[in-house]
């Protein structure tokens, strides 16, 4: 009886390890967070095609740069812009041939659907007496917070927004600020808000301002334990059909 | 080092340990002393942030000061604007973060008050109020302090809870704690070095002055 439960509490104990044991290789992915609405469907797709287990952390670039320069085991960096990956191919910490443009992303204005604001007005639209509040992301290390500070001051409305603008961590927490209704407009990602919780709650208009072209690039981490499987994730970030998903989620892919 | 972050801590720790005082006193009284059967419901809820996640109060928070909650709404309708990204919503966050710090060290040197010293003083005919301050306050001043001085503490090193309703304002909202991580994110680690020595050297000031003062009852016991 007894040597019977302890039996079936060795095997419990065992079955992680039998399961590693068989277990598809694992890859483990740094993504900004813009892509948290499209990614899970890509990652399901590759997933299909590839026997591997692919594993998403969310988060500000800045962060994730910061985070890989010190050792973070990811093996691949999706970055919301090009200078980060470079910068981390320059420090020799990331393989430099397999830096890859992917998509580039769309500055947008999103307010919650009871909001009363006129949207249609882009920008302009900030400077209402109604709003008071404006989230987005942190610009010293959200390339997102970055697009929009560059779009206030291209429409010259930098110093009549700056007062109200509240930052977010990332561009999910900026997008997560609006929504809770604790700010009332956000500049966020196109991508963002095309994902079906923000659209169900929100309605968004696209910032005709200039910006910097938002282009994304994603790169290998040098230390990868799988870089065979990180390179083949970037090759099939540019294939057709997703591509196509990645357009359906607002982004322009790149042209090369 | 980010001294308008420092400054803006200090007027929050102080803020907050001054009110929480004013609370937990009274309210540790009535734990303590009180002969209801169910004070241990109450002793329960003061004591939630110890163990709760700071995530989850903030995630609460964050919903009831938005315009979807009624508390929300009444506050905005009140002042013309949202409670989150204010000194004023810190303040409030940081009362429910800190409350069982004060309550419990206070709790915990009213509790260890001999019961005949205050049977003695309401049998002499003092009133329940004339007991606390001759008797009560005086035997257990250090347990008040270190929930004053601990509660203030844990305010300065309150992290989670800032980061999901402050919206990292300077001046306003964007404490050391936050200073510190955004010096991280952003790579600048000799600033968040500085800032990050000091915090240390006060934590352990801070201790210091706690520990230092329990040693002080403990000498004194035996005559009492």
């Amino acid at each position: 009886m007894i040597w019977n439960s302890l039996r079936a509490a060795l095997l419990v104990c065992a079955l992680p390890a039998l399961l590693l044991g068989q277990a598809p290789k694992q890859l483990t992915i740094a993504a900004a967070s813009d892509l948290q609405t499209v990614l899970p469907d890509i990652v399901r797709e590759f997933e299909r095609a590839t026997p591997a287990r692919v594993t998403v952390s969310y988060g500000s670039s800045g962060s994730f740069f910061a985070q890989i320069q010190n050792g973070a085991p990811f093996d691949v960096f999706l970055s919301a812009d090009v200078d980060y990956p470079r910068q981390l191919a320059d420090a020799g910490l990331a393989d430099r041939s397999t830096l890859q443009l992917y998509a580039t992303g769309h500055l947008v204005v999103w307010a919650r659907r009871e909001s009363k604001l006129d949207l249609s007005r882009g920008l302009a639209a900030l400077t209402d007496a109604r709003v008071r509040r404006v989230a987005i992301a942190n610009p010293k290390y959200a390339p997102y917070g970055r697009a929009a500070v560059a779009a206030l001051r291209d429409a010259r409305l930098y110093d009549a927004v700056q007062p109200k603008l509240v930052m977010g961590e990332s561009l999910a927490q900026a997008a997560q600020l609006v929504e809770s209704g604790n700010a009332d407009v956000g500049l966020l990602s196109r991508s963002m808000v095309l994902g079906p919780t923000l659209k169900a709650e929100g309605t968004y208009a696209e910032v005709r301002a200039s910006y910097p072209a938002i282009d994304q690039a994603g790169v290998v981490v040098k230390a990868s334990r799988e870089p065979a499987l990180a390179r083949a994730f970037i090759a099939f970030l540019r294939r057709a059909d997703t591509g196509k998903q990645l357009e359906r989620f607002g982004f322009a892919l790149p042209r090369s | 080092m980010d001294w308008q972050a420092l400054w803006l801590t200090a007027r929050l720790a102080t803020i907050v340990s001054g009110i929480l005082l004013v609370i937990s006193v009274p309210l540790a009284h009535w734990m303590v002393f009180s002969r209801r059967r169910w004070t241990f419901l109450i002793e329960s809820v003061v004591s939630l942030p110890l163990v709760l996640p700071p995530t989850v109060l903030g995630f609460y928070l964050l919903m009831a000061m938005g315009t979807r909650s009624p508390l929300g709404r009444l506050w905005i309708d009140w002042t013309g604007h949202p409670l989150a990204f204010t000194f004023e919503g810190l303040v409030v966050a940081s009362l429910f973060y800190s409350l069982p710090f004060a309550v419990q060290p206070i709790a915990t040197a009213f509790s260890q008050i001999d019961p005949t010293l205050r049977e003695a003083s309401a049998t002499l005919g003092a009133s329940t109020l004339r007991t606390f301050f001759r008797i009560v306050l005086p035997l257990s001043i250090e347990g008040v302090i270190a929930g004053a001085v601990l509660s203030f503490a844990h305010t300065v090193g309150e992290f989670g809870v800032v980061l999901m309703v402050g919206g990292n304002l300077p001046g306003v909202t964007r404490t050391v704690s936050i200073s510190i991580y955004d010096h991280v994110q952003a790579l600048q680690y000799r600033e968040a070095t500085v800032t990050a020595l000091f915090m240390l050297a006060f934590a352990f000031a801070v201790l210091l002055a706690v520990y230092g003062l329990r040693r002080r009852p403990l000498a004194a016991a035996p005559l009492a």
